[in-house]
């Protein structure tokens, strides 16, 4: 058993010391500020696996927590996941506990991690749709890591980008028609400004874009998907327009460190171009 | 004395050092992109190879399509590949002989300063594209910064859409995308100024995607407003 264990740290020392020389050859060129995740395969991989069904979501949420991790040791400032679609609700009742009660537990670690590595955390999307409990955690867990900067964390839940798209303009008209209502009546009287006084009752690209959920975070670099999908599933169209798109065949609680490795290298093939564009 | 020309010795030694591992990092990054350069062109080779196969009509798989699953295909041409019109004809062509029936093209050109309309170059020449495109039915946008202002073609109000003899081609630019939904936006806040639900309570919805499909049809966006729903 010593034996075992022995090894076994041994490997763990071992891996740890060539991801970090990897990792120092990725820096000498540029690294992406943020990867977008899209978590595919849990079901499958536990099928394949012969698993019982929550125990893939199990598995990924460990993958994504190792993911976290590498990407933070790189370098990388941003890192958002998809962790639960609005259109998921229509699941089994029984899988949506099971996701929502992993999201608690995920909650729990994030908080604990938080706090040592000034890791910051948020939640983007619909959240009024998330269950009491979850609804209360989440803002805690936000406003508690709001001031650290170093890493941020995104995990969208009760997410989709036509909803979020669709909640952006609510809220842009909502503005407007406080700033025309209790504000702008005030400048009604001065006719020269009415060009002026026209722009500003309307809403503009700026205001959608800042009234979106994924407002907290730049346009990702990268979106990942694993799986062997080619999709986007309403997961951050608006904001991949200039993003690298990454298909991985992997299901996504098998992804590593060389899978980051491997999109990272390939951001960085097509760096020009992105710069360019 | 001794002990700051040993520190300045250290300083210099560990300088050197560090140097030497900066070049050695630089030449293991190169190392691996040169690589990842050869592998991806031999992956080239290799596609351009499986093309000609492909069109040589060796590759049985490629023979059927089941293309009716196909309901919309949208096509992104980089801004130098667009002034290539006759390119642009022969891929229409294509997609039109192999039974593609929805279209939509779509070119940016850099956005010019203030509110003045960025047209695509695709949208310049597609009368020229549409008059070397036999029974191709153009389903054409005109859309005008002020919100008020929208022009819709024949085409839609006669549910050419249903029509499954002719392939509809739609031409988008960098206006029809994020900027017509900040058009639609401003479509629905008049709707909303109108209806005097102001007091509502601020969590609830005012609006629906489907509202949201309408505004965007409203401004110019038809069949794309359909898919969006899909993405």
């Amino acid at each position: 058993m010593d034996k075992e264990y022995f090894l076994t740290k041994v490997l763990s020392c071992w891996s740890s010391l060539i991801r970090k020389v990897v990792f120092c050859v990725l820096r000498v060129g540029p690294i992406p500020t943020h990867i977008a995740v899209i978590m595919d395969g849990n079901r499958r991989y536990a099928k394949r696996k012969l698993l019982e069904e929550g125990d893939g979501h199990d598995a990924g949420a460990m993958a994504l927590l190792n993911l976290i991790i590498y990407c933070y040791e790189l370098g990388v400032k941003y890192i958002t996941a998809y962790a639960f679609s609005i259109d998921n609700f229509r699941r089994k009742p029984s899988e949506v506990q099971k996701i929502m009660d992993l999201l608690k537990e995920c909650m729990t670690v994030l908080a604990k991690i938080a706090k040592h590595h000034l890791i910051k955390v948020n939640f983007a999307g619909n959240l009024e749709l998330l269950n009491a409990e979850l609804r209360d955690e989440a803002p805690k867990l936000m406003g508690v890591t709001a001031e650290y900067s170093k890493f941020v964390v995104t995990i969208c839940v009760c997410y989709c980008c036509t909803d979020d798209i669709v909640h952006s303009v609510e809220e842009s008209c909502r503005e407007k028609h406080y700033y025309h209502s209790y504000i702008g009546d005030s400048h009604d009287d001065d006719k020269d400004d009415d060009d002026k006084d026209d722009e500003r009752h309307m809403i503009k690209l700026v205001d959608i874009e800042k009234n979106m959920y994924m407002a907290v975070t730049p346009d990702p670099d990268i979106l990942i998907r694993t799986g062997d999908e080619h999709r986007l599933s309403n997961f951050l169209q608006w904001q991949t327009c200039h993003s690298l798109l990454a298909s991985l065949s992997t299901d996504w609680p098998e992804i590593g460190v060389w899978h980051l490795v491997k999109v990272v290298l390939d951001f960085q093939q097509n760096y020009d171009y992105f710069v360019r564009k | 004395m001794d002990f700051s020309n040993e520190s300045r010795v250290l300083h210099r030694c560990s300088a050197q050092v560090l140097d030497i591992g900066n070049l050695l990092l630089l030449s293991l990054w190169h190392l691996v992109h040169s690589i990842i350069s050869i592998c991806n062109f031999t992956l080239d080779i290799a596609n351009v190879l499986e093309s000609y196969l492909i069109s040589s009509g060796l590759l049985g798989r490629y023979k059927s399509l089941h293309i009716a699953k196909l309901r919309y295909l949208a096509i992104v041409i980089e801004s130098e590949g667009a002034y290539q019109t006759s390119k642009i004809i022969e891929l229409l062509q294509w997609l039109e002989a192999v039974g593609v029936k929805h279209v939509c093209l779509y070119d940016k050109e850099g956005r010019s300063s203030g509110f003045s309309l960025s047209l695509g170059i695709l949208k310049k020449s597609k009368d020229f594209v549409l008059e070397n495109l036999d029974g191709a039915i153009l389903f054409q946008v005109l859309s005008y910064w002020q919100p008020s202002i929208y022009a819709m073609q024949d085409a839609h109000e006669n549910n050419v859409l249903l029509d499954q003899q002719h392939m509809t081609l739609e031409f988008v630019s960098f206006s029809d995308g994020k900027e017509a939904v900040a058009k639609a936006a401003n479509v629905l806040f008049m709707k909303y100024s109108k209806s005097g639900v102001t007091d509502q309570n601020q969590k609830e919805k005012i609006f629906t995607e489907s509202q949201m499909s309408e505004a965007l049809k409203t401004v110019g966006l038809f069949l794309l407003s359909d898919q969006v729903g899909e993405l």
